[in-house]
């Protein structure tokens, strides 16, 4: 099962008004495994996710998400792309004149016909699997940035898409929240079989939670492989710093 | 995973053996199915007799909506003290539901947030009108410190900053204070024309059209489109930065946000607004010239009589005014802006402020000129 290809991106360039950030990028995300998109800060992580989520017009390249192109998809097959993913955004983007609950239910209320208790009993599901289950009256302005981020993982889960994509899920979190969030990523993976897509530089939970992973370097991948695997056998020198947390000049050196 | 798909049968059975009630789900629980289904299921339990069992040997997979299902059937078995038990859920899917903790579902804090009754809430509106007169005085003195602080040393203007606000509230203006103005002097013109040609003296249309467009219509409408395209863009750029925290990052940086922000933007509009207001009177005036050579006036009568009519004072009088205008443009743009409070929602009603403010100032500051000039017979 967990040979099955869900995400292909193939030669996938892309970048902002002219000025390429990823160059040529390809790589597979199988079906239920964790993917982790590493990278130092500015690396193009985010910039990689928000492409394979069709958010920006790619340069050139494609992302096929169950052997459909995302990048220049419209109408009924970008309404059918869009319906198997969730995505948290790297600074959660909860719609601030509501409260949690109600960020949680939005998206059961536009695509589901559940009733309104059943949305409402769900959105207080999803919040009580993220660590939110008190708060679902609460507005974003009057949380924390973690239990931002936190509610923004739930509202992407609410639909149960098959894909999460996550920027950034456990930057700001203490430890103890963010091995919770681990905990829930793993159990979602192995229960549901629900792939994730992570980027993160959060090492310990990248230890973790991730199958594979693969290392931004200057617009292309510089490493792929389990990020165990990375960490003990680094394949050249960028990794090996990176794993090992050492400064760039010792990199130089 | 939650696509429907369709033809499958009901995923919900309902059956009794002696006094139990069974609930015999089926198929995928997604949120198609569970909305199906919802209500018969809830009814079912709330009309049991005794035991509630839920069989989900056949469920194939269950999402968040089939917990949500499972769990309300759940409250509604405790809430009319009858048992209940979920039965023959896979392994994965028993773990989850396990894992969710109902006691704790309905305990949900409420924020503290400050509520009034109705003698209160006029108290508060009192008190926060009194802050805001505060604030809004200390602004004013802020403010003018700091233009007295550019005047000693002009180097801290920002210059290249500066140079953008100017075009973008000046330059970028020019088109629709154009157009206005220029339909302002044709509509006045043609309408004084009509009734004044009664009387045969439809020549001093002139005179009209160049006394009020130079003292009162060409400030007013070039403040007002100021206060539409420019203090509302300074009220929503610097409530956004408000929203962003940048303003609360001035700070602490030990930066006043009112110098920092508020100086340069008035600034702007004091240097912007009479440049704007004089091109308003030449092309206001010009509009009605047009109407007037469409009339029939040849153009050498029009410029006798208007330059005949037309005095140096009355150009003086309405620039004077421009000054105060795109003062009170940008200042009150720039107030609202760091007036915002929290959220997206609130960057929206601070540029209502701040247009809606802006306008009622300058209507209020034109009444005053009005009755100034008029002392001095200026
Ligand atoms: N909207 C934008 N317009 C222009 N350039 C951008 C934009 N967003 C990001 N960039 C540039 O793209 C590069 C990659 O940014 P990106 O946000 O993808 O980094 P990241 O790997 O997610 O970093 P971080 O770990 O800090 O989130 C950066 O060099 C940044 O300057
Ligand atoms: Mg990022």
């Amino acid at each position: 099962m967990k040979e099955e290809k869900i995400i292909e991106v193939r030669r996938l360039s892309a970048g902002y008004a002219g000025r390429a950030i990823l160059s040529d990028v390809s790589f597979d995300v199988r079906q239920g495994e964790i993917f982790i998109i590493l990278g130092g800060s500015g690396s193009g992580k985010s910039t990689l996710l928000k492409n394979m989520i069709g958010l920006y017009p790619a340069m050139s390249g494609e992302v096929l998400i169950r052997g459909e192109n995302m990048i220049g998809a419209v109408g009924a097959v970008r309404e059918r792309l869009l319906r198997q993913f969730g995505v948290m955004y790297q600074g959660g983007a909860l719609f601030g004149s509501m409260t949690l609950a109600e960020n949680v239910a939005l998206p059961l209320e536009e695509c589901t016909r559940l009733p309104r208790e059943a949305r409402a009993l769900l959105a207080r599901l999803k919040l009580q699997q993220v660590g939110l289950g008190q708060f679902a009256d609460y507005l974003p302005s009057e949380t924390s940035g973690g239990m931002v981020k936190r509610a923004a993982v739930a509202r992407a889960m609410a639909l149960d898409p098959g894909i999460l994509f996550l920027d950034e899920p456990s930057a700001g979190l203490d430890p103890i929240t963010s091995a919770e969030l681990d905990e829930l990523i793993r159990a979602l993976s192995r229960d549901y079989g629900i792939t994730f897509v992570i980027a993160s530089h959060e090492l310990a939970s990248v230890y973790a939670i991730g199958d594979r992973a693969i290392l931004l370097e200057n617009g292309g991948i510089a490493a792929e492989g389990s990020p165990v695997q990375l960490r003990d056998n680094p394949p050249n020198n960028y990794v090996r710093a990176f794993f090992r947390r050492e400064p760039e000049r010792a990199r130089a050196a | 995973m939650a696509t429907d798909s369709a033809g499958q049968s009901a995923p919900l059975r309902v059956e009794s053996s002696g006094s139990e009630t069974i609930l015999a789900l089926s198929g995928t629980l997604d949120d198609a199915a569970v909305a199906r289904c919802w209500s018969r299921a809830l009814g079912a339990a709330r009309t049991s007799q005794g035991p509630v069992r839920v069989d989900c040997a056949r469920v194939d997979s269950c999402g968040g909506a089939g917990f949500a299902l499972l769990v309300a059937l759940a409250e509604m078995a405790e809430e009319r003290k009858q048992s209940f038990v979920v039965d023959g859920l896979a392994p994965q899917f028993r773990s989850m539901y396990d894992g969710i903790d109902r006691s704790k579902l309905g305990q949900t804090e409420t924020p503290q947030r400050e509520k009034y009754g109705p003698v209160a809430s006029v108290g508060q509106a009192v008190a926060d009108r009194a802050a805001e007169w505060r604030e809004e005085t200390e602004f004013v003195g802020e403010v003018g410190v700091g233009l007295a602080g550019l005047g000693r040393e002009p180097r801290r203007l920002r210059l290249r900053e500066w140079w953008v606000m100017v075009e973008k509230a000046g330059t970028n203006a020019l088109p629709i204070v154009a157009l206005i103005s220029f339909l302002m002097g044709m509509i006045m013109a043609f309408q004084a024309a009509m009734p004044m040609r009664q009387f045969g003296v439809d020549l001093f249309v002139v005179n009209l059209v160049a006394l009020t467009i130079t003292r009162e219509l060409g400030p007013l409408m070039t403040a007002i489109v100021l206060a539409g395209r420019s203090g509302s863009a300074f009220a929503a750029e610097i409530g956004t930065m408000k929203v962003n925290e940048e303003v609360a990052a001035l700070t602490t940086m030990g930066l006043s946000p009112v110098r920092f922000l508020a100086v340069p933007r008035v600034l702007a509009g004091i240097v912007v607004t009479p440049v704007l207001t004089v091109y308003s009177m030449a092309i206001g005036v010009a509009g009605g010239l047009a109407v007037m050579m469409l009339l029939g006036f040849p153009l050498a009568t029009l410029m006798h009589q208007l330059s005949g009519s037309l005095r140096v004072d009355d150009v003086l009088a309405g620039l004077i005014k421009s000054f105060f205008f795109g003062a009170v443009v940008a200042g009150v743009g720039c107030l609202r802006g760091l007036q915002t409070g929290a959220g997206a929602a609130a960057v929206g009603d601070s540029t209502t402020r701040s247009v809606v403010t802006a306008i009622f100032l300058i209507v209020l500051l034109d009444a005053v000129f009005a009755v100034v000039y008029y002392q001095l017979k200026f």
